[in-house]
């Protein structure tokens, strides 16, 4: 922490906003909003060259650029501009919706719109899960705790979720899906709060005992799921249909469009994280655990208790991601159900400074990553993992904005102090 | 030891603690008993016995030793009577190593369980072991990478991502080779580039050390599954490396039981031996491990005692990285001798847990990963055995390894403490 | 001497250095043990070796230096030699204004005790004795200054009266309430205020705004909050208020705390525990590493506080600090009180000698007393 010189100012009245403060506020927003942004941009962009440098027919023209120069720079271009131009195209649409909305305009009806409003409402869909995991990932930073179990509190939440949606029946859906989403909420808790407890009262370090409660739910599952397992159905490994009255329902009637409720619901507690965060005595006392656990013991905290709570919390915003992916989209949960969402959380927490509404916006552009990614999987062949390879290199640049600023050669700033999680493991 | 409420001799007040834990104990060795009496001795009758095969089923040049016939029921008797006795002891006297005991109380419920599980049939216990050596030996490979880097105060958790990189570079290198040594080089060589780069990530750009390794991590999981989907599926040539071939050690591999069990193995194997011994005695009576060690301990002080503290922690960082490269080579060219993604299932994490449980020493995470390997083994035999044998879902064996790595980090089996300054960037003043 | 300060300085030797560079060196030293340091640095000196020496304490830098160097915030204010300086000279070249180096305070008014402390026993982080059966009473309207070299137990005695941690044997009482073993946050609010030993660690959260820091332990109380809604604006205004009174430095109350100098930190503690309505001013280090400007006011305040009515318990390593603040000095030696005694009747010498571990009877004898006058025991 640099320390400035603030001695030789004059006595102020406190209310000032002097060059200093200023100062302060306007790195402290530069560094929140261009950091990240450059971060983005850096990812896609070595993905872009591992995208070049794995394609075959581009390694081909450049070995014979002597030959052909033009020839290869033009592989090069076509290899990156299908690729990504499927990303967007299968994300947005936007030109797409651009006829729909002529179309409509020349009193064709709204059909062609609506079939051109699906990628982008598809991206939105699958920004719903991000958000939630999003959340639970940047409450536990806040709160000084990183939770990695992402990846098995949104099994455990979708599990729940599921099991109250097919074997409890004869419920109207008023009662049904709220119960369905509690059941998410309590499971995945629990689940977040054991580790949280083991923090607390054994020292024993939150990141590898997610981690471990991520494998345990993955070969539970494993056994739950399998055919003949106490939830799978007949003949599949997958659980039974959730029943209609605790799915919660698409917004849109258009064919393919999976657009549902859901997205306002991760809007609304996102809010909620936010007002809880910094509103209220509890999110004061998270965010004290976070930035200094010594201070927040001086202040009188219980410091173990509120351990607890923020990985229970954590757990069940987590679970919320399953329940709501669940009940909303898949109706059923299959093994690898979870895909990797707990870790792509991390990236969204970093990326997002932990603030919900930086979560809000960094799950959204992943969201929409994911699902243009999809796209470009079917299109131009570049597996899906491109993606995640973005997002590790998001988290190096966001951990290290060193490296950022060295890129684009950035006077260095007011550094916003990052999270602190390794304070080693036993005690 | 008594002790009034008047007392405030700390003696005293340490000694009611102790006498409360060392009561918490006997009072779960006599669960344990329990446990074996009423649920493995009632469950078993009278008159059937147990085999354990002590023989490879190989036919190896071995001094054939007979195998162990037990009498099921007896067996849990004894056992549960002795556990029992233990547990006694410990409430009334209270033994002075009350882990070593908690360790013995442990094996005999294992192996009350592993002779009740064959009541009637056999099993080959040799190749139990056996196996669990070679599920160890990942997990070690780990422990020792975490070793080398924690000692000097950087904490390793991209191990696992490590693994994952390099089990995938030994396959395509050994596929396009022919040769698995090349393979395991461009394993070394890769593990020692990804230790590299937490290096650079945690000492130059003092990165928290967690959230460089979670990302290593991660980008490991998709560099791997991108290039597995983009090559290695459409050319399934460069996902064949074959696989090490065994090398019994002359001699040594004809020893009854321990002979195939330690020194019939591939040469990764061997190498983890060698690193083990080489590591242990490289940290406690060398320049370098006392370095370390300081490095690990005290950076400031090292530093004014004119120790690079830099250097040292690169050079431990990406050696660690290079032995958990070797860790990633065992799941492809030592074992099945092709690359699936996601290949290493959390191995990386559990070697971490072995080091804590090791107490951040060389021969210390070897037995744990041992421990670990043999859960592992254990797990995949009594799959074997059958649901009438063992009326439990094996997939609640699969999550044994990891209840147990949370109970060690939980500080049940002994406190650990970890070098001072492990996970703290060193900066110059 | 400190054993390992001597282990450090043979270790220097050993390596035939032609320069010894000493940082704050007497820390954790007793003024004997400082005196013998000097007497071999001395000799080192006519031996031919270089000696920077750096310290706060002007007694010091006068006493063993023969030319003098002082900086401020990274630059050389000014030189001069020591035989042409005076403590008050350099202090006022410290801070960049005259400063008054002694503190000036009326005689004590004690009333009723207000902590009591009975027989602590408390352990250190590697479970060894650290207080060893400690009993001490301080009063209301009084200043009991706990001397003693660093390391000696005040640090776990402090911890144990605040809450911080387990005591293992005997009682704390606050107002005749029994808080042994309460929770910090019951300890505050049986009236007692805590100045920690380590603001950076314990008394601030750093990327926190001075108004939050403000409230960092009543936060949770109206006006501040109600029930789960905390008020910003209140907390705000409160902030603006305090920052005036206290006189902290700061364009603004929503500057980061990590953003002010040392000083300013401190003051931001110090406005924050002493403009609640307390009983009882633990104060741990209070002026540990600030400019004198700061310490002047921190001292200020502090017997302000004591005129009130509090009780205050300092805890000094500085030996002048502990004279000049205290009605009674307490000794604290290996976890235990050597002596209680009236801070006007016993020299500084005779502190000192207790320090290093003597009994109160051999310091008396050993030692001169203040203008010679016998001092009396005073429990």
């Amino acid at each position: 922490m640099t320390e400035k010189d603030t001695s030789q100012l004059p006595p102020s009245d406190g209310k000032g906003t002097e060059s200093l403060a200023e100062d302060f506020r306007s790195n402290a927003v530069r560094d929140a909003v261009l950091l990240p942004i450059l971060s983005v941009f850096t990812g896609l962009f070595i993905g872009a060259i591992i995208i070049i440098i794995t394609d075959n027919t581009v390694i081909t023209a450049w070995r014979h650029v002597f030959d052909d120069p033009l020839a290869a720079i033009a592989a090069t271009w076509t290899s990156i501009s299908v690729a990504y131009g499927a990303l967007i195209s299968g994300s947005l649409g936007i030109v797409e919706i651009w006829h729909g909305i002529q179309a409509m305009m020349q009193g064709q009806g709204s059909a062609e719109l609506g079939v051109a409003m699906i990628p982008l409402a598809e991206s939105m869909t699958q920004s719903v899960p991000y958000i939630f995991a999003g959340l639970a990932v940047a409450l536990g930073f806040q709160g000084g705790l990183f939770n990695i179990g992402g990846e098995g509190q949104l099994l455990v939440g979708g599990l729940s979720s599921v099991w109250v949606g097919y074997a409890v029946t004869g419920l109207p859906w008023f009662i049904h899906l709220p119960l369905a989403l509690l059941a998410g909420i309590i499971g995945a808790g629990i689940w977040g709060a054991i580790p949280g407890i083991l923090k607390a009262y054994t020292g024993g370090h939150e990141v590898i005992n997610t981690i471990m409660m991520n494998w345990i739910i993955i070969s539970l599952s494993a056994w739950l799921l399998k055919v003949g397992g106490p939830m799978s159905r007949e003949k599949l490994p997958i659980t039974p249909e959730v029943l209609p009255t605790a799915q919660i329902p698409q917004m849109f009637s258009t064919q393919g469009n999976r657009f549902h409720w859901g997205f306002f619901l991760a809007l609304a507690v996102a809010a909620f994280v936010w007002w809880l965060l910094y509103k209220t005595t509890l999110g004061f006392e998270i965010r004290m655990l976070g930035a200094n656990p010594k201070a927040a013991r001086y202040s009188g905290i219980h410091v173990r208790r509120l351990y607890v709570i923020v990985m229970t919390v954590s757990g069940a915003l987590a679970g919320l991601a399953g329940s709501v992916q669940t009940l909303a989209v898949d109706h059923w949960v299959g093994l690898g159900f979870s895909g990797g969402l707990g870790f792509d959380a991390i990236a969204l927490a970093l990326l997002g400074k932990s603030h919900p509404l930086g979560v809000v916006l960094a799950a959204i552009l992943f969201g929409t990553l994911r699902n243009g990614a999809t796209r470009m999987q079917s299109v131009a062949r570049i597996p899906i993992d491109i993606i995640t390879i973005v997002q590790a290199l998001v988290i190096v640049f966001i951990a290290a904005p060193a490296i950022i600023r060295w890129i684009f050669r950035l006077r260095t700033g007011g550094e916003a102090a990052a999270p602190i999680f390794t304070k080693g493991w036993g005690s | 030891m008594t002790a009034t409420a008047t007392s405030f001799s700390p003696d005293s007040y340490a000694g009611r603690r102790e006498r409360r834990k060392a009561i918490a104990y006997g009072v779960f060795f006599l669960l344990v008993a329990a446990m074996i009496l009423w649920f493995f001795a009632a469950h078993s009758e009278g008159g059937i016995i147990s085999t354990m095969k002590l023989n490879p089923t190989t036919k190896a040049k071995i001094i054939k030793v007979p195998d162990l016939k037990l009498p099921t029921l007896t067996t849990m008797i004894v056992l549960g009577l002795l556990t029992a006795l233990i547990g006694f002891y410990q409430i009334i006297r209270g033994f002075k190593n009350v882990y070593l005991w908690l360790g013995i109380v442990a094996s005999m419920f294992v192996f009350a369980f592993l002779v009740w599980a064959t009541r009637g049939r056999s099993i080959n216990l040799l190749g139990i072991l056996t196996f669990a050596v070679a599920a160890a030996s990942p997990i070690a490979f780990g422990a020792l990478s975490g070793v080398m880097c924690e000692r000097s105060g950087v904490i390793n958790i991209a191990i696992e991502g490590i693994m994952l990189a390099a089990a995938m570079m030994a396959v395509v290198v050994a596929s396009m080779t022919d040769s698995q040594w090349l393979g395991l080089v461009a394993a070394i060589l890769t593990g020692g580039l990804m230790g590299w780069f937490l290096a650079i990530l945690s000492i130059r750009f003092m990165v928290d050390q967690i959230i460089g390794g979670v990302a290593l991590n991660i980008f490991a999981l998709g560099i791997t599954s991108f290039i597995s989907q983009r090559f290695l599926q459409p050319i399934p040539d460069l996902n064949s490396g074959g696989v090490f071939k065994k090398i019994p050690i002359p001699g040594l591999s004809q020893i009854p039981i321990i002979g195939p069990v330690f020194f019939n193995h591939t040469p990764i194997i061997y190498i983890l031996f060698i690193l083990v011994i080489a590591i242990h005695f490289m940290m406690w009576y060398t320049k370098w491990g006392l370095r370390t060690r300081a490095v690990g301990e005290h950076p400031r002080a090292a530093d004014t005692l004119g120790i690079n503290v830099f250097l040292v922690r690169y050079v431990n960082v990406i050696v660690g990285g290079m032995i958990a490269g070797i860790g990633g080579a065992y799941f492809t060219i030592g074992s099945v001798g092709r690359f699936d993604e996601n290949i290493t299932a959390g191995k990386g994490f559990i070697g971490l847990a072995a080091m804590i449980f090791g107490k951040w020493t060389a021969v210390g995470g070897f037995l744990a990963s041992l421990l670990f390997g043999f859960s592992d083994a254990l797990q995949a035999k009594l799959q074997i055995l059958g649901k009438a044998q063992v009326p439990i879902p094996s997939e609640w064996l699969l999550v044994i390894p990891y209840v147990v790595t949370m109970i060690v980090l939980a500080g049940v089996v002994g406190r650990t403490v970890p070098p001072a300054a492990d996970g703290q960037p060193y900066e110059k003043q | 001497m400190g054993v390992r300060q001597r282990v450090e300085i043979i270790k220097v030797l050993y390596r035939d250095a032609s320069i010894l560079i000493l940082d704050e060196p007497t820390a954790v030293l007793t003024p004997q043990e400082a005196d013998e340091l000097f007497h071999i640095l001395e000799s080192l000196r006519q031996q031919g070796v270089s000696i920077i020496f750096i310290s706060h304490k002007l007694r010091e830098v006068l006493e063993l230096a023969d030319r003098v160097t002082v900086i401020r915030r990274g630059r050389v204010v000014g030189e001069t030699k020591t035989a042409d300086a005076s403590q008050a000279q350099l202090a006022e070249m410290m801070v960049g204004r005259q400063v008054s180096l002694s503190v000036t305070k009326g005689e004590a008014t004690p009333g009723e005790p207000v902590l009591q402390i009975r027989d602590l026993q408390v352990l250190d982080d590697r479970l060894q004795v650290a207080v060893d059966g400690v009993s001490l009473d301080v009063r209301a309207g009084e200043v009991l200054g706990v001397a003693g070299v660093q390391g000696n137990g005040q640090t776990e005695l402090v911890a144990a009266i605040t809450g911080l941690r387990e005591v293992k044997g005997g009682k704390v009482l606050i107002n005749g309430k029994d808080v042994t073993n309460a929770s910090p946050r019951a300890i505050t609010e049986a009236g007692s205020a805590h100045v920690p030993e380590d603001r950076q660690e314990d008394g601030l959260v750093l990327s926190f705004s001075i108004a939050d820091n403000l409230v960092l332990n009543t936060y949770y109380l109206p006006p501040y909050a109600h029930g789960l809604s905390m008020h910003d604006e209140v907390i705000r205004k409160r902030a603006v208020e305090l920052v005036k009174e206290f006189d902290i430095r700061t364009p603004s109350a929503m500057v980061p705390v990590g953003n002010l100098s040392g000083g300013n930190q401190q003051k931001v503690i110090v406005a924050r525990e002493f403009s609640r309505p307390i009983r009882l001013l633990i104060a741990n280090q209070p002026t540990r590493g600030l400019d004198v400007g700061s310490i002047e006011f921190i001292h200020k305040r502090l017997i302000e506080k004591r005129d009130d009515g509090v009780a205050v318990f300092l805890v000094s390593a500085e030996l002048d600090e502990i004279m000049g603040l205290s009605d009674r000095i307490a000794v604290m030696f290996k976890g235990k009180i050597t002596a209680v005694v009236d801070a006007q009747k016993v020299s500084k010498e005779q502190v000192g000698l207790m320090m290093a571990g003597s009994t109160l009877e051999e310091a008396l004898t050993q030692a001169p007393g203040p203008q010679e006058s016998a001092p009396e025991i005073i429990t």
